[in-house]
Parts: C-alpha cells; structure tokens; sequence
C-alpha cells in the first residue's frame, strides 16, 4: 500500500495491486474465521491469494496474554501471490496484546485497526504495556483506525436480545464488515454461511449478520482519517479453469479418497490424533461413501499397524501424524519394509525436537523420513510443495506404493496443512488411473516372487485359495520366502530393497527448474512448503539481473534421476531450509556438489526479503 | 463350486519345521488348534493367524493358513486391521504374557473393549522365554530370574481379571496339555463374535518349568481345577462333592463341601457366564485355599467392532450415495477463470 502514485478507478476507489492483511486477537476472538471468510470473500473477487493462520497450541490461552494471540494473515493480489507477504499493509489488533505482538511486523505508514474497547487498564497491564500506546507515540508514523468496536457490536447486536458474553463473540464479524467495506468485498457468501451454520439458531445467525452489516455501514458512514480510503484490488489473471481454496490437509484427504477410486481399493485410514496432521483424519472420517474406512487407533503405534494390517488384507493402507508420531511408528515403517507391503505415511511435520512447538511449522523430519529406522530400511519420500499439490502428491504416492510395495512418506508440514491458496480443480476423469494385480495363480507361488522390472514382490491377500502363506519381521529367503539366516542371503535382500527404492526413480519424471535456466551462477535447492518463499526471491534477483535459478525437489527419496546432473551446471547451490541443515547434506552426501546451507528454525516460514538476502551472500562469497 | 472337500488336520500343518523346545506347551497348543479347525469347517485361505513376538508368536509359521509374525506387542492392533479391511476372515492372535501384557498392554487393552471380532490366545508361562528368562508381567513376586536375583517385587497382572476389566465380551481359561478341553475353548472363542480372549497355561521347560505343576499335576487336577459350564454348579474334587458358594450377600465366594455342616448342592451356585462380578470373582481364584478357574468365564455377547464399523459405513453410501470425486471436489465456494 506504499504505492506512490495513488490511481483510482471510476468509483473513487484508490486501486492497489496487492495487499497483506493480518487478523490479530485472542485466541477466542475468532481472528481464524474471520481470516478465513475474508480468504472465501478474497477468491470470489478474483484475487490470487496465499494465507498464513499462525495460532498458540493452547485451545483458550488465558485472555488478554501474549502467548494467547491468534494471527491469521492473508495475502491478495490483482498478480499472482505465492507467499503470505512478509510484512503486512494493515493490522487488525483486536486488544493490546495484539498489538504488543505484531506492530513490530508492520512497515511505518502501515494501516493499523484497533479495538480501544479492549484497551482496559487490565488488558494493558497482561499484555505487559506500562503506558498505554494508543498515548505514548508508540503508534507514532502508522495510520491508524482507533474504533470502540465491543461497544458499537453490542449496539448492533442489541434488537436480537443477546446477552453481553454472546454479543461480544461477533466482534470477528463487525471488523469482517469493515473490512470487506474497505476492500470492496461482497458480504453475501458470509451472509450466507452464517446462515448455514446457525441454520438450528436463527438468532445467532441474524445477531452476527447484524454485527458484519454494522461494521460495513461504519465504514460507509463514519468520516475516515486523512490517508484512508476504501480500495479496489483489481482480479489477478489465474489460468483458465475451475477454481477452489484449499488447504493442504484438506488436499491430502481428498487425494487419498480419489486415489482410491482410481486403484478400484478401499481405503483404510488409521490415525492418532496429533496436530497439525488431525484434520486429515476429520476430513477423512466423512468420506465413508467413497469406500474409505477410518480408525482412531489408541496411539501411533496401533494406527500405523493397523494400517498394516489392512494393507495385508489387500485394500490401500495409510496413517498420518506429526514428528513425534513418526518416530514412535518408526519401528512399524520397518515391518512395512521388511514385508514389502504398500503404505502410505502422511508426516505433517512441526517444529521439533519432543513436543516441540505443534502449531509451528518446520521442515526437519526430512532424515527421520529417509533414513530414521533400525537397520538398512529403504523406502520412498515424497513431498509436495503447496496446498494444492497435496492432492496429486497423496494420489502418486498410493501409486507407487501399489506399483512397488513399499511405504512412502509424504512430508507436508504446518504451513502447508492450514495455508490455503485458490487450487485449479482437477477432473477426476483426467487422472491417470492406478494398475493393481493381486496375485491369483497358485502354481509356483511363494510370497516373495518379484516383477523383475519394478522388484515388486506379488501381493497375495487372505483369502485367496491356494496362496497361504506366513510373512513377518524376520529376513526372507530371496527364493523361498522362508525365514532366512543365511549370510549371502541377507546381503542380497538388503540389496534387493535398496535396488527396489532406486528403480523407483525410472518412474519418476525428471528434475525440472521452476524458475531460471538450466545453468548458471547459481541453484537455489528447496523442497517442500518453501516453495513460494523461494520462487519470489529468485525472480526478484533475475529482475536484478543476477544469474539465479530455482530447483525444487518433490521426490526427496529416491532423488530424480537427473538432479545431480542437473546441479552440477551451477557454480553454487544454496539450500533454504526450515532445518539446521538435512537437504543439503543428502546433496552433499550423495552428489559431492558444494551445496551450502539457508537455515531457519524460529517455526515460522522464509520470509522472502531472509532468501533474497541468502541469494546476494551466497553470489558475493569469493 | 463343487462340495469343498472335508479338511482334516494335515491340511493345516505348514511345511515348516516346528522350532520350539523339546517339551514346550506350545506343541499341544498347535496340535489342539491343527485339529480344531476342520472341525469347526474353517477354510485355509479365509484363516489368519497374527503374532507379535516371542516363542508363542512363531505360532503362525506352523499352520498352512494366512499367518503374519509382527512386532512385539503390536498384533491387537494389526489384527484390527486386517479384520476392518476384510470382515469375512477369521483372525487369530496368539501371544504370550510378555507381549500382550506388557509392551502390548495397550493394544490389548482397547481391542477388548471395543469388541473386534478376533479370537486372542494368550499363553502364559510367566517368563520370558525368548529373551532367556527375565521375569514377565504375570511372574509372581519373588520369581528369581536373571533380571531379579533377589526376586521380583512387580505385583502380578491376571490375564483374565485383566481381559474381563477391559470389558471383554468373552473370556476363558485352558491348559495347554489339557487339549480336548483346548478345542472346546477354541470352538467357544470361534463362535462369539466379537473379541475372544483365551489364556492358556503353559509351560516353559527351560526356563520356567513346572510353573503350573500345582495345579496341572495329575494327581492332584480335580482338587485344584475348578470347571465352569454355564448353567452348571460350581463343582470340583474326586467326588465333585467340593463347591463355591457364594457369601456376604454375593460380594466374595467361598469353598463348601457338600454333607458337612448340613451344605447341599442346592447352596452350591450355579455358573452364569454373563454374570461379570461371578466372572471377576473366578478369574481370581487362587492357590492355596481355592482351585483355579478354567472355562468360559464370561461371555455376555455384544455387536462387535468391525460389523458396526461396516454398518456405519454402509448407513453413509446409503444416505450419500456412491461418493463422487468431482462433487467433492467442487462443494463449497468456486469459481471459473475465464
């Protein structure tokens, strides 16, 4: 919104070609859904958009504290948007701790929106402000709108006979109002969702409708301080297409069930609830008419076994979690392994190590996924960039699971799981369709019988007759299938799984650059939800003329076939990772390329300024 | 199809070579089971049989069924699965004291109680018999074993007072040599559906040997061994003149004999295998002073995991319909770019 010369369109309206809004309040006061009806009311103006939902993991932290405050941030554009902005234009601050914890992210002459209402002398003081800042020149070179919104809510609440507590709660829906006023946005599909959701308490509904129209009637009526008006964001030229907001774990569930119909198998999904992975599981848990069977298991362990079990008897089996989950089912990867069977693991990584910070994104399970087990335990990662690849990403990996009979882990991670972007929805019927072959053939079988292109050992579900057969954790007979202790044999299974994964690669397509030349100065290496961080900051530096390209890698393992290859054109590779360092040194590890490191670990993502600056140090180093 | 051909014991008997000590109560156990199931008409192909780990959990390598060898501790939970993913199956567990008590615990604990349709032999020999002797979680306190020289101070877990406060549906005691009375347990577990817990006393001959004797011993069985039939009295001894009657208004039992101190088989009670509290109360009787409890326990049962699971399943393609991707896909707020 610092754009210096103001132009405006026919109705007055100052136009802008991008903007970064972030909602901020207690963890109570509905910033999430207020975040998320302006994300619904942003995608049908035509804005390309990216978001940020940043929350505590306590579910009611106590009012009024720092470490309760909400945040939700959403960045819309008339171009195309690919991060949720590093600073943003305007601050909805819905108490003092808001404020306290966010003015330091807004730019001077940044608009910041206020609740003095909330500005009580006790609110000050647990937010740790001696003085008051809307007094002391603290808010001094920023805009400011100084609103006393808990007392014009409960006014415009007042003819539907609430009481105070339940008229406060739709203070999210007032500032939504104003915003939307602001904006240029159209309140009707909020209008209509509140409807839908207090479809059993009409009073509810109009008492918030009530509250949104207030806050838009403020705006129409109220004379704005100099330097405020209301402001048109022009659409942003999306491809051609069907379009929908989606988050990354909605993506993921949606992806398994349609991976199911393309395979013609159930799909059974066993499950712990751990954050931010869940909502995997709620979504799951109402797809029972597209064969999908979920199971809350009673802790990580049995929901992966469970999911082995289920993929012995013949359907596709999965699990998600968080870290903390994989490394309890770590054991359990090495059964799967171990009998070859088709899993699929959703790891929505978090900030580690233990506990960690579970709402805080973070990239590091990267070596537990590849490497974190007992013994030589070769399986398959995998790990989408964006929300909206989630979907493609869960159907491939039940691909190659089927098609290899192997785990395969898909990393996602916090941002991923709850950013939502505007998807181009796929048609079910442009999916490639997945082949399965059960065996059926008794006449020379033993369980471990392989496809001598893929080493796939042949799948035999119970009840088939005249295919009994025991498998388990111990080694096999590379021949028989029998339990084996013999010393050549050994050597050869290890090898044979290692080769299994490796071939994985010849189905894979090849290491693409997303943005740059195939050669040059310098490669900029990520992987995973870093993606629209690093797109950004390396067309900003070939804007600058620099010779940079960006490479992301989605098959973490095994790695495309040509990416070393292809990273040995660069004179440099820079590796930004959410870590203190796991890509770059498997790249290092495997390729002998002087790939340096960009780390970040404070569970928040890149900002794009953090890699434009890694970008300049990384070219300027002799 | 044509009549399937009657299925005896050989046709269960894999090609592996059995691996158990000489002497050890599994063998008895494998050969009740390989006779069993023909009776019971069980197919090969529709029978799994699901372990985790230790000397009963080779169990599955031994018949010529389905059969999976897991991870310690974990078969509850695989089991699960495999019975969700295809509720035609038949699907044993076998496991030991060590496995489904202590590291399984848990798993065990909630296949229980939610009542999936599994029948769980669980063959206590209170050792570790793998690992080479350590105590296990049903060794009695003062059990000397290499991990205790000075004896366990664990307090024991019961397997079936366990079982039965898990909210088991179907509970029972065998002894592994005691086989005919093995495949009337078998057949018991087999027909409820719904979780079928089965302890089987058996003994460990290297490391834990004669463990049972003082109840198991020939000599001294019918004192020592109480029989539950459902319906039945509770009688034991040589002349089955021993009783259990109940006292305190039902809240403990007591052992009477039947022509002394005027006590006729009218005061003796009368099995009631839904009963939980008479189940409880069984399950824990012990030696000295009380024969030891063997039987069906406890069997009250109940819809189980798997049909309900299947059930609701069907109620959401009924209300639903066949899901269709491109619906899903496109619920909710979308829009077209042009």
């Amino acid at each position: 919104m610092d754009t210096p010369v103001r132009p405006t369109d026919a109705e007055g309206r100052e136009i802008l070609d991008s903007v970064v809004i972030r909602f901020a309040g207690d963890s109570g006061d509905g910033m999430q859904l207020a975040g998320m009806q302006f994300t619904e009311a942003t995608a049908v103006a035509g804005n390309d958009l990216a978001t940020f939902p940043d929350f505590p993991a306590e579910i009611r932290a106590p009012a009024g504290t720092t470490f309760g405050v909400s945040g939700f941030q959403i960045h819309f554009a008339s171009h195309d948007v690919l991060t949720p902005g590093d600073e943003p234009d305007v601050l909805v601050a819905m108490n003092p701790a808001a404020l306290k914890v966010n003015l330091r992210d807004v730019p001077k002459g940044g608009l910041v929106i206020l609740n003095t209402g909330a500005f009580t002398p006790g609110n000050l003081k647990k937010a740790g402000y001696t003085r008051n800042p809307l007094e002391d020149g603290t808010l001094d070179g920023y805009r400011t709108l100084e609103i006393d919104v808990s007392k014009l809510v409960l006014a415009a609440v007042e003819p539907h006979g609430l009481g105070t507590k339940d008229a406060l709660r739709a203070k999210n829906l007032w500032i939504l109002g104003l915003l939307y006023w602001l904006f240029s946005r159209d309140r009707t599909p909020t209008v209509e969702w509140l409807r839908r959701k207090f479809a059993k308490r009409p009073d509810l509904a109009e008492a918030n409708i009530a509250a949104l129209n207030a806050g838009h009637v403020y705006g129409e009526t109220a004379e704005l301080p100099t330097g405020i008006s209301v402001y048109k964001i022009p659409k942003a030229h999306l491809s051609e297409g069907h379009y929908r907001n989606v988050t990354g774990n909605e993506a993921l569930a949606w992806g398994l069930a349609a991976a199911g119909r393309l395979a013609q198998l159930p799909v059974f999904f066993g499950s712990y609830p751990i954050t931010p992975a869940s909502s995997v599981l709620h979504t799951l848990a109402g797809l029972k008419h597209f064969g999908v069977t979920t199971f809350q298991a009673e802790d990580e362990i049995a929901a992966i076994c469970s999911a082995i079990g289920a993929a012995y008897a013949g359907v596709i089996g999965v699990t998600a979690t968080s870290g903390p989950g994989m490394a309890l089912k770590g054991e359990a990867m090495g059964l799967a392994i171990m009998t070859e069977l088709p899993l699929v693991i959703l790891d929505v990584q978090r900030a580690g190590p233990s506990t960690g910070m579970p709402t805080k994104t973070e990239q590091s399970d990267l070596f537990q996924a590849v490497w974190g087990r007992n013994g030589d335990s070769p399986l398959v990662v995998l790990a989408p960039a964006t929300p909206g690849e989630c979907f493609a990403f869960a159907i491939e990996a039940v691909r190659i699971a089927l098609e290899y009979m192997t785990p395969v882990i898909v990393l996602s991670d916090g941002y991923i799981a709850n950013g939502a972007e505007p998807w181009s929805i796929p048609n079910f019927a442009d999916l490639p369709a997945i082949t399965v072959k059960f065996r059926q053939d008794p006449t020379g079988f033993n369980p471990y019988l392989r496809d001598p292109e893929t080493l796939a050992r042949n799948w035999a579900k119970p009840g088939t007759p005249g295919l009994e057969h025991r498998i388990g954790g111990l080694e096999k007979d590379f021949d028989s299938g029998h339990i084996s202790y013999d010393a050549d044999n050994h050597q050869k299974m290890t090898d044979t799984r290692a080769a299994k994964v490796q071939g994985v690669a010849n189905s894979l397509p090849e290491q693409t650059v997303d943005c740059g030349d195939d050669h040059g100065d310098l490669a900029v290496v990520g992987w995973g939800s870093t993606y629209g961080s690093i797109q950004q900051a390396v067309r900003r530096a070939r804007r600058e003329g620099l010779s940079v390209s960006h490479v992301h890698v989605r098959h973490m393992w095994p790695m495309p076939r040509n990416l070393h290859a292809l990273l040995s054109r660069f004179e440099r590779i820079l590796v930004p990772e959410l870590n203190t360092g796991q890509l770059v040194k498997i790249l290092r590890a495997e390729y002998l390329v002087p790939a340096q490191p960009l780390d970040k670990t404070s569970g928040m993502p890149f900002r794009v300024s953090e890699i434009a600056q890694g970008i300049r140090d990384a070219l300027a180093k002799p | 199809m044509d009549t399937p051909q009657k299925l005896t014991r050989k046709d269960f008997v894999s090609d592996q070579e059995v691996r158990w000590c000489p002497g050890c109560g599994d063998y008895a156990i494998l050969a009740a089971m390989q006779r069993t199931l023909p009776e019971l008409g069980a197919t090969r192909e529709n029978t799994v049989f699901v372990s985790g780990i230790g000397c009963s959990s080779r169990f599955p390598y031994y018949m010529n069924t389905y059969g999976f060898h897991t991870i310690h501790g974990r078969a509850p939970a695989v089991a699960t699965g495999v019975k969700l993913a295809n509720p035609a199956l038949d699907v044993w567990v076998v496991t030991g004291d060590g496995d489904g008590l202590s590291i399984g615990g848990n798993h065990l604990l909630h296949v229980l109680r939610r009542n999936v349709d599994l029948q769980i032999l669980m063959f206590n020999n209170r050792i570790y018999g793998l690992t080479k002797g350590q105590y296990s979680p049903t060794s009695l306190v003062g059990a000397k074993t290499p991990s205790t020289p000075m004896g366990s101070i664990d307090m024991p877990l019961n397997p079936c007072a366990f079982a039965l406060g898990a909210n088991a549906r179907f509970v029972a005691r065998g002894i592994d040599t005691s086989t005919s009375t093995l495949g009337e347990l078998f057949t018991a577990a087999y027909r409820h559906r719904g979780t079928s817990f089965v302890e089987i006393l058996q003994n460990c001959p290297v490391f834990n040997d004669g463990e049972w004797e003082a109840v198991t011993m020939r000599d001294v069985a019918s004192e020592h061994q109480l029989w539950v039939e459902h319906g039945k009295p509770l009688l034991f001894g040589k002349d089955r003149n021993r009783g259990l009657r109940l006292a305190a208004g039902g809240r403990h039992v007591e052992v009477v004999t039947i022509g002394e101190n005027g006590v006729t088989e009218a005061d003796v009670a009368v099995h009631d295998q839904t009963n939980r509290t008479l189940g409880f109360m069984l399950a824990q009787l012990a030696l000295p002073g009380f024969p030891m409890a063997f039987g069906v326990l406890f069997c009250d049962p109940m819809p189980s995991y798997d049909a309900t699971v299947g059930a609701q399943n069907a109620d959401a393609l009924t209300r639903l319909g066949t899901g269709d991707i491109d619906k899903l896909l496109r619920g909710g707020h979308t829009w077209t770019v042009e």
